[in-house]
C-alpha cells in the first residue's frame, strides 16, 4: 500500500474529530474523501502528512510508520495542497513553485539542475510555464490553485494530498484540476464536496461522517441513495451516466 | 501592486550590488567620522584609522587621533551594527508572523528590553554592558512571550499580534516609568529618559565589541534559515508540510531577534521605525526572497542608521538630537512613500 491508515484517532479541544479511521490507498490510485462539513476530511489529510500527531492508531507511508519518520523525509514524499492558502508577500508564480524544492535542498546548497527540472516540469503540468514571472496577487482563484498544485508537484511527491482543491473555482477549472491530478503518476487523496466530480474522477471513495468511515469502495459501491440520505440528509436519485459511464447523482427536492 | 524593482538577478549584478553596498557603507562611515563639531578631513580620518589598525606612523595631532578612534569611529560602527540588527529583526519577524507591521518596537519587544535594562540599572546590578544586555534580553523574551500568549489567547491572527504588541508596549513602558519614578534619583532618571529616546552619545569601544558580534551572529543565524523563512510565505502549516521544523526554527529565530533587539536597546535605547521601514525598502529593491532580502535589509539598515546619526549631529547647531527622533522623522515619510508606491489597484 502507498498510504495505510489504521484505526486512527485524533481529538481537538476535547472533541473527537477523527474517530477510528482505517483506509488503504494503493499506489497510483486516487481516493476521494467525501463527507459533510466537519466530518474530519481536512483533519485526516493533516494527520497523513503529520502536521498533527495522531492520538492513537498508525499511519504508514509504504511500510514506514510516519511517527518514526523525520519531518523532512515526510515532506520529500508527501505534498499537501491546502485550502485557499494565500500570502500578502510580493511573490511570483516561480517563487511559489520553487518553494516545493525546500525539502530537497540543504540550508546552504545552491539551486541545481534537478531543482530546475522539477520546477519547469511542474509548471508545464499545470499549463503555466509562460506565467512564471507573474505576481501571486494578480492571479485568479483557479490560477492560484494550479500554482499550489505545481508547488506540490515540484516537491516530486509519491503521495499528493489535496484539501478541496476545486472550492470557489468555475466549472471549467474544477474539471481541469481534477483531470490533471488524477492523471498524475502519484497516489492522491482528494477531499471533495461535489459527489458527481468525485464519482467521475476518483478510483475509490471514502465517506466520512462524525469522524468515522461510513462507506468505502468504488463509486458504484459507495454512492447509494440510502447513504446520501443518511450522511448528507438529502434525497437523491442515482443512475449510471450514459456519457461517461460513472455514477451520476441528481438531487430531489420533492 | 507595483512590480518590485528586482535587481541583481545575475551573478555579476549581484557582485556589483554587494560591492557597491559595502562602498556606500564605508563612505558613510568615513563621513560620520569626519563630520562633527570639529570637522576632520577624510584624509586625516584614513590616516588615524591606519595608525591604529596597521601600526603606520602618520603624523597627526593627538586630539584628531583621539576623536577619530575613540569617539567617532566607535559611534559610527555601533550605529551600523544597530541599524543592521534592527532591520534584520524586522525582516525576520515580518516573515515568521506573516505580518508586514511586525518589528521589535511595534511588538513591545523593545519596550520589554528597556524595562529589563532599567530594572538592572536601578536595582543595582551595575551599569556594565553585559549586565544591562542580559537584563534587556530577559525583558525582551518576557515581553515577546507575554505578547504572543495574549495574541494566541485573543484568537491568534495577524491583527491580534499587533494589538497585543500595543498592549505589551504600554505595559512595559508603564513598568519602566514606574521603576524610574519610584526608585531612581533625579540624575539617574534624567539619564535613563534620554537613553530611552535612543541615543548614541557615550558609545565607546566596549559597546561595539558587544553590538558588532551580536549583529554578525544574528545575520549568520538568519542567513542559515533563509529557506525556512521563505517556506513561511503561506503560513505555519505550509512551512511544516515543506519539511520545516517549525517550532524549533521559530524558537531559534525569535531568540536571535530578541538577542539582537536586547543588545541594541541596552546600548542605544529603543529606536523605532528602522525595523519596520528598512525591510520594506529592501523588499522593494530586491524582492521578497530572503536570500537577498536579509543581506539587503542589514546593509540598508546599517547605511540608514549611520546617515541618521550624521543628521542627528548636524541638523541643530550646537546640539545633538536623539537618533530615535531622526529615524522617526525620516522613517515615517519614507514609509508613507513605500505604502503609496506599493498600493493596490482599487
Amino acid at each position: 500500500m502507498s498510504i495505510s491508515i489504521n484505526d486512527v484517532h485524533w481529538s481537538a479541544g476535547g472533541l473527537m474529530i477523527v474517530n477510528g479511521i482505517s483506509i488503504d490507498v494503493a499506489p497510483g490510485k486516487t481516493l476521494g474523501l467525501l463527507g459533510p462539513n466537519g466530518s474530519g476530511k481536512s483533519s485526516l489529510l493533516r494527520l497523513i502528512c503529520r502536521l498533527r500527531n495522531v492520538k492513537s492508531g498508525v499511519i504508514a507511508l509504504g511500510n514506514t510508520d510516519i511517527a518514526a519518520m523525520a519531518r523532512l523525509d515526510i515532506a520529500r514524499r508527501v505534498a499537501l495542497v491546502e485550502q485557499q492558502a494565500t500570502t500578502e508577500a510580493q511573490v511570483t508564480v516561480l517563487d511559489v513553485v520553487r518553494l516545493g524544492r525546500t525539502p530537497h535542498r540543504g540550508p546552504l546548497s545552491p539551486w541545481n539542475a534537478s531543482d530546475d527540472k522539477a520546477v519547469s516540469d511542474a509548471l508545464r503540468h499545470v499549463g503555466m510555464p509562460e506565467r512564471a514571472g507573474q505576481l501571486w496577487h494578480t492571479l485568479s482563484g483557479g490560477e492560484r490553485q494550479r500554482v499550489h498544485i505545481a508547488r506540490a508537484l515540484a516537491q516530486t511527491p509519491r503521495e499528493l494530498l489535496l484539501d478541496e482543491p476545486t472550492n470557489h473555482l468555475d466549472i471549467q477549472h474544477q474539471l481541469d484540476i481534477l483531470s490533471l491530478v488524477t492523471k498524475l503518476p502519484v497516489t492522491s487523496i482528494i477531499a471533495l464536496h461535489d459527489l458527481n466530480l468525485a464519482a467521475m474522477f476518483c478510483d475509490n471513495l471514502a465517506i466520512l461522517h462524525h469522524g468515522k468511515v461510513v462507506a468505502a469502495g468504488t463509486p458504484e459501491d459507495v454512492l447509494t441513495e440510502d447513504l446520501i440520505a443518511d450522511v448528507f440528509g438529502v434525497r437523491a436519485h442515482i443512475e449510471r451516466s450514459a456519457h461517461h459511464g460513472r455514477q451520476h447523482v441528481q438531487y430531489r427536492l420533492d | 501592486m507595483a512590480q518590485p524593482v528586482v535587481i541583481g538577478q545575475r551573478w555579476w549584478a549581484h557582485l556589483v550590488l554587494v560591492t557597491s553596498a559595502f562602498v556606500v557603507l564605508g563612505f558613510m562611515i568615513s563621513l560620520a567620522v569626519s563630520i562633527g563639531e570639529i570637522s576632520i578631513p577624510l584624509e586625516t580620518t584614513a590616516k588615524a584609522v591606519s595608525n591604529r589598525l596597521f601600526g603606520t606612523a602618520f603624523e597627526l595631532s593627538r586630539i584628531h587621533q583621539g576623536i577619530v578612534w575613540d569617539y567617532r569611529l566607535s559611534r559610527a560602527l555601533l550605529a551600523a551594527s544597530a541599524g543592521a540588527a534592527l532591520a534584520l529583526s524586522g525582516a525576520i519577524l515580518q516573515a515568521l508572523l506573516r505580518n508586514p507591521l511586525a518589528e521589535p518596537y511595534v511588538l513591545g519587544i523593545s519596550a520589554g528590553a528597556s524595562t529589563g535594562a532599567v530594572a538592572v540599572m536601578i536595582l543595582g546590578f551595575g551599569y556594565g554592558v553585559l549586565t544591562l544586555s542580559t537584563g534587556a534580553f530577559v525583558g525582551a523574551v518576557v515581553a515577546f512571550v507575554l505578547v504572543s500568549a495574549l495574541a494566541a489567547g485573543a484568537g491568534g491572527g495577524a491583527d491580534r499580534i499587533i494589538l497585543a504588541g500595543v498592549a505589551g508596549s504600554q505595559l512595559f513602558n508603564a513598568l519602566t516609568s514606574y521603576i524610574v519614578t519610584t526608585s531612581a534619583n533625579a540624575e539617574q532618571a534624567r539619564g535613563i529618559m534620554f537613553w530611552l529616546l535612543g541615543s548614541l552619545s557615550g558609545v565607546r569601544w566596549p559597546d561595539v565589541y558587544l553590538a558588532a558580534p551580536v549583529a554578525v551572529i544574528g545575520f549568520a543565524v538568519s542567513i542559515f534559515y533563509t529557506r525556512a523563512l521563505d517556506a513561511f510565505t503561506f503560513g505555519i502549516d505550509a512551512a511544516a508540510a515543506l519539511g520545516i521544523a517549525v517550532n524549533r526554527i521559530r524558537i531559534i529565530l525569535l531568540g536571535a531577534t530578541a538577542l539582537m533587539t536586547a543588545a541594541m536597546v541596552s546600548i542605544v535605547g529603543s529606536i523605532g521605525f528602522v525595523g519596520l521601514v528598512i525591510p520594506h525598502a529592501a523588499r522593494f529593491l530586491v524582492g521578497p526572497s530572503h536570500g537577498r532580502l536579509l543581506p539587503a535589509s542589514a546593509m540598508i539598515g546599517a547605511i540608514f542608521m549611520v546617515a541618521a546619526d550624521i543628521v542627528s549631529r548636524i541638523i541643530v547647531p550646537q546640539q545633538i538630537l536623539p537618533i530615535g527622533v531622526v529615524t522617526a522623522l525620516f522613517g515615517a515619510p519614507a514609509f508613507a512613500f513605500i505604502l503609496y508606491k506599493a498600493r493596490r489597484p482599487v
